[in-house]
């Protein structure tokens, strides 16, 4: 009966893979897990806007959207209707292919990544021997898109934008795929699927996550931080200051066009989100041993909401960040740290299991967290000026 | 140490979230067609016209003497003088408006209108839902419907409509006295001059009768 549930979706791709014909059933096994998951994560970004709406509302204790229909959950039906009948306006000036194919190529891009995250047991789109790698190719071609839209604009706050965008994303790449490494390097696989093998085993009730080790822990945090700047969330929301350029390098885009890029950012948020909770969280595994009867596509599920939560909340609390605080974190603290968790999966991996290790491991991270904290709040200290000869 | 602050806002946004749940002192929001605030007593939106007994069209205190259509600031008053008189509230016969219209969309609620009659005839409504689907007519009231009776005035403002209908209420008593004291004048000037009126006859009469 578990068993059943869990591989639920699989059972009815070899079904409907045998009763069509026989010229067709390659197609049919391909397209039907594409076309699963692109109803499922798109429904999942209409009711994640909803979901986010009102947990901000609630945060500045405000009711958020409750008009549209029960509790105001037909709320993203109202803004789909919206976003398609609103003009499409498309500036004189601009180069108009490339404004119509950056929205296209971020989500398709997006898309793309979705083939090597595995949702459940036995259910990935491709089992690449370099999922990690292609994951995080496909996730640096947004970027593209992104330059696509703010360039073709013709539009200064546009380019602005767009070339913050790059900048923040080319950033905090460098510590996104080095705090990956570490996971790499332990699971000794690029694939995602083998990555979450090597999670999935018990000892006594407790899982083998890679969170639950200091550089897993250290790692995850920083892994958490860096997808956060890459899907343009706040608090690293820069690419769209409203204060300072508009909405960055979307300003010249409207109706269904911006409604893409939204989705492409919400879509990207999901990703990477299930790229954290395979590569740390242990993908579709269950927690405890005793929790393995429930579906492992749920775990999963369950494990990428979790996160989405974890983004609406920081969102709701972090103000956003000046573009020199942003660099400087970037390249002054994630770099350090992420190399330091790298130095800790290679401890990890050559020491005997135990407290001991434990605490060894831990140590090297605490301690430049500790030194680079200091260091980097004792740097900016604002003196009252003094002028020698105007007095 | 690093990333204190940021934990400590974290605690303050869930304390807010899960607290938005527990106590509902907390969400300060009024959901508006639903739930309504009371309005201020002061509370002002757009004038109307004050009447004083059950027809509209007979007690309406407004005397047509265009000062409020002068004084409005964005001209959103039009009237129209009556060609006959009527009694004011004194008794007194008065012209009274043939044509007020006021323009909802014009009107900038500056209250100038009441401040300058003097007849308190024009005061200010409390009613701010005054949208409208027809973009002419809805906009633009007659004198029907900006109409509504002395007691609809006491409903919205009792403090100001009291101290009015003092007001009023002893300018009818002076105008009464007055009237009275013109009327007693008016006899007795009457009962002197049918005095003096004989006396000057039998002046003519001895005048007609040294002619003959």
């Amino acid at each position: 009966m578990t068993q059943g549930l869990d591989q639920i979706f699989v059972t009815f791709q070899h079904w409907a893979v045998a009763h069509s014909p026989a010229i067709l059933q390659r197609a049919v096994s391909i397209v039907l897990p594409v076309v699963g998951l692109l109803i499922l994560f798109p429904s999942l970004f209409a009711i994640t806007t909803v979901l986010e709406r009102k947990g901000l509302a609630r945060m500045q204790n405000r009711y958020g959207p409750n008009r549209v229909g029960p509790y105001g959950w037909l709320q993203p039906l109202a803004d789909a209707v919206k976003s398609l009948t609103k003009e499409d306006i498309v500036p004189r000036k601009a180069d108009k292919l490339v404004h119509f194919l950056a929205p296209v190529l971020l989500v398709t891009v997006v898309f793309l990544e979705y083939a090597v995250v595995p949702v459940g047991r036995n259910m990935v789109l491709a089992d690449m021997d370099s999922g990690v790698l292609f994951f995080f190719a496909a996730g640096a071609a947004t970027e593209m898109s992104v330059f696509m839209a703010g360039w073709s604009s013709r539009n200064k706050y546009s380019l602005l934008g767009a070339m913050r965008a790059v900048a923040q994303m080319i950033s905090y790449e460098a510590p996104l795929i080095l705090s990956s490494i570490a996971v790499v390097m332990a699971a000794g696989s690029l694939s995602t699927v083998t990555i979450v093998e090597r999670q999935a085993g018990y000892s006594g009730i407790w899982p083998h996550w890679y969170v639950l080790t200091p550089w897993g822990l250290a790692g995850f945090v920083l892994f958490t931080i860096a997808m956060t700047a890459e899907s343009n969330r706040s608090p690293f929301d820069l690419p769209e200051g409203e204060s300072e350029i508009i909405a960055g390098y979307f300003t010249e885009y409207s109706g269904f066009k911006f409604a893409l890029f939204f989705l492409g950012e919400y879509l990207e948020m999901f990703a990477v989100s299930g790229m954290a909770v395979t590569l740390f969280l242990g993908g579709w595994a269950a927690p405890f041993s005793f929790l393995t009867w429930i579906p492992s596509w749920i775990w999963f599920m369950g494990k990428v909401m979790a996160l989405i939560a974890g983004f609406i909340w920081v969102r709701g609390t972090l103000p956003r960040l000046r573009m020199d605080q942003l660099m400087n974190f970037a390249w002054k603290f994630m770099l350090p740290m992420t190399l330091m968790v790298i130095f800790s999966a290679g401890l990890w991996r050559f020491l005997p299991s135990g407290v001991a290790r434990w605490l060894i491991c831990a140590a090297p991270i605490a301690l430049l967290y500790v030194v680079l904290g200091r260091v980097l709040q004792s740097e900016r200290k604002i003196e009252k000026r003094v002028y020698r000869y105007a007095e | 140490m690093l990333g204190e602050g940021i934990l400590k806002g974290l605690a303050e946004t869930a304390r807010n979230f899960f607290g938005s749940y527990w106590g509902k002192e907390r969400l300060t929001t009024v959901q508006f067609p639903e739930e309504r605030l009371p309005q201020a007593e002061a509370a002002r939106v757009f004038p109307f016209l004050v009447y004083d007994t059950d027809d509209w069209e007979k007690g309406l205190r407004c005397v047509a003497c265009k000062i409020c259509e002068v004084e409005c600031p964005p001209k959103c008053i039009s009237i129209e003088k009556s060609t006959e008189k009527k009694p004011d509230y004194v008794g007194k016969p008065q012209f009274f408006p043939a044509i007020f219209d006021i323009d909802v969309s014009v009107c900038m609620s500056c209250q100038i209108c009441v401040e300058v009659c003097p007849f308190e005839a024009i005061k200010m409504d409390t009613v701010f839902e005054l949208s409208t689907d027809d973009r002419f007519g809805g906009l633009h009231w007659d004198k029907e419907r900006l109409a509504k009776p002395n007691s609809y005035y006491h409903k919205i403002h009792p403090t100001e409509s009291a101290a009015v209908d003092a007001d009023l209420a002893e300018k009818k008593a002076k105008a009464e006295a007055a009237h009275s004291a013109a009327a007693a004048k008016a006899a007795a000037t009457a009962a002197t001059a049918a005095r003096t009126g004989s006396v000057e006859m039998g002046a003519q009469e001895k005048e007609a009768k040294a002619h003959s």
